[in-house]
């Protein structure tokens, strides 16, 4: 079996987690982390050293967070079934509180995660460590000023190690990208900042995505590194799919019974 | 005090090699011996507080000592989420590093003061804030602070410890003077205008003196309880606003005490009329000067 044929099954598995886990709490976010998840089961399942690091700044996708940390060993699958319940580790953002080796930081409020992670990339310099990290962002983190504070200190730093994707569904919190805060060029306002730069032109394509991943590593010329990858929010169930309202809504009975039927199939 | 903080952690730093430092592009006549000190973990991030903090989180994560330095307001509120999930949160050991607490800037006027600061962060989780009295306490407190894995701020500011004067050994709470008629309670530096008073003519034996160097105060020490049993009346003196200060937390303490007294809180009141002075300027406004001190006192202790 391909690489890719692998990460597809992969994939088609946790989409039908993650759906059962939205359902089960009745809960939203559903759009966001579908619109991730295949960059997720990239890093977690294709390009994740054992030591590497991983920092969600867009802490909504939770609970594509949890699936793959689960499906990929890293979190015992049993945690799932608390998701959203009380007393859970799990819930609609990423936990801030260290019990879950997977996680090291809780996000939730945008514009933390390339900090976070640019202090755990700046680590290897004191120590015999060697590892990458990388940190997923929506275009909401990247309204943030903190996000570009952060950009400016990894590139004067030269933060080789830093991996960047962003999730570039053009969608935000309650409205288009575009229409809220236009953040294009973006590619070359990474590239403005002293990062090395590379789109993938199907973000929810795992042949697309590896081939960035695989770009980003050959021009390793000292840079930190932004695969900006074209997404689309809600990807695979086609009744979400680039529709801002599956940020919030939850799925009814028959929505959730069409999402199963549909999901994975473009992968797959 | 940034010099005996600066001294302090040059010696820390030389024997331990976990410890790195942040600052926000200050530190001129102050970090120049941490920095050769500690060559390439010494890093200059730039006027970006926010970046410096969730940063300094980051390498906790993996095991260091991080401290992130510059003047008090700008340490702390600009970056405050980042203070509040990234560091406290998470019970990361970051050390935040405020220099010119309370009016200490002075003339360089409201942006460069932090007189909410010890509001903001001892209601954190997980926070614990150190503010020394006098360049003479600053030593130990930073050895406290260093090694007290956790959240921490440190509010430096400028006093010089008074002729005559031992400094007792280090706690979250200390006595100075013994006396009789009234306890007095300070935070930091604002406690040498009450010493000043005293020396006025009231008499050396009129109160009993605390300054408290840790916030926010969890317990009331038995020996600062039994001291307001006694006199029945309480005077609190702080550079700091009245709302989630040093007064509050001890006005609650002592209620939880049952410990029936007189309070009267002298505290920093912002910019009444909008004007800007020196950092005795500013005190003055607020009632924290040396002679309106002198005053409550003598009206405390005749009552």
């Amino acid at each position: 079996m391909s690489d890719i044929d692998k990460l597809c099954k992969i994939k088609t598995d946790c989409v039908k987690t993650l759906l059962g886990l939205y359902k089960r709490a009745n809960a939203g976010h559903i759009g966001a982390s579908l619109s991730c998840l295949d960059i997720l089961v990239c890093l977690f399942f294709n390009r994740m050293k054992e030591n590497d690091k991983f920092v969600l700044s867009k802490g909504h996708a939770a609970a594509a967070l949890y699936t793959v940390l689960a499906k990929s060993g890293r979190m015992p699958e049993s945690e799932l079934e608390s998701f959203y319940k009380d007393g859970t580790l799990l819930g609609a953002h990423p936990p801030c509180s260290r019990k879950l080796e997977g996680i090291t930081f809780g996000t939730g409020s945008l514009g933390h995660g390339l900090s976070l992670a640019g202090g755990i990339a700046l680590s290897n310099r004191f120590s015999s460590k060697k590892f990458n990290v990388y940190c997923v962002l929506s275009e909401g983190d990247c309204n943030e000023g903190s996000t570009w504070e952060a950009a400016l200190f990894a590139a004067h730093q030269k933060l080789s190690n830093l991996v960047v994707i962003i999730d570039n569904n053009g969608l935000q919190g309650f409205g288009r990208s575009k229409d809220i805060l236009g953040l294009e060029p973006f590619a070359k306002k990474w590239e403005s900042f002293n990062f090395e730069v590379v789109e993938a032109s199907d973000g929810n394509d795992f042949s697309s995505l590896l081939n960035a991943f695989e770009n980003v590593k050959n021009r390793d010329n000292g840079s930190p590194k932004c695969i900006i990858a074209k997404t689309v929010k809600g990807s695979g169930v086609s009744f979400m799919e680039d529709k801002m309202e599956w940020h919030y809504l939850p799925m009814n009975e028959d929505q959730y019974k069409m999402a199963v039927c549909e999901s994975g199939a473009k992968n797959a | 005090m940034r010099k005996e903080f600066s001294a302090s952690i040059e010696k820390i730093a030389t024997t331990d090699s976990m410890v790195i430092f942040l600052t926000g592009d200050l530190g001129f006549m102050a970090l120049e011996n941490v920095r050769a000190v500690m060559g390439a973990r010494f890093i200059n991030t730039g006027v970006s507080e926010q970046n410096m903090v969730s940063l300094a989180a980051g390498l906790a994560s993996q095991g260091y000592t991080v401290l992130c330095y510059s003047i008090a307001p700008f340490a702390v509120f600009r970056p405050a989420e980042q203070i509040r999930i990234d560091v406290c949160l998470h019970n990361m050991n970051v050390k935040i590093i405020g220099n010119g607490g309370g009016y200490g800037y002075g003339i360089m006027g409201a942006t460069h003061h932090a007189i909410e600061d010890i509001a903001v962060l001892s209601s954190f989780q997980n926070m614990k804030c150190y503010i020394p009295f006098c360049n003479e306490d600053v030593n130990e407190i930073v050895n406290v602070m260093m090694q007290r894995k956790g959240p921490s701020y440190l509010r430096l500011g400028f006093g010089i410890k008074p002729e005559g004067l031992d400094l007792p050994a280090y706690s979250g709470v200390r006595k100075l003077k013994s006396g009789i008629k009234i306890t007095i309670v300070g935070l930091g530096p604002v406690i040498l205008n009450v010493f000043k008073a005293i020396e006025m003519d009231i008499g050396t034996d009129i109160a009993d003196l605390f300054v408290v160097s840790e916030m926010p105060l969890v317990e009331l020490p038995a020996i600062l309880l039994n001291s307001v049993k006694k006199t029945g009346k309480v005077l609190v003196v702080e550079e700091h606003v009245s709302r989630g200060g040093l007064g509050e937390n001890l006005s609650l303490l002592l209620l939880e005490k049952s410990a029936g007294c007189k309070l009267v809180h002298r505290f920093a009141c912002g910019y009444p009329d909008g004007l800007y002075g020196s950092q005795a300027y500013h005190q003055k406004k607020s009632g924290l000067d040396p002679e309106a001190i002198y005053k409550i006192i003598k009206e405390l202790s005749n009552e």
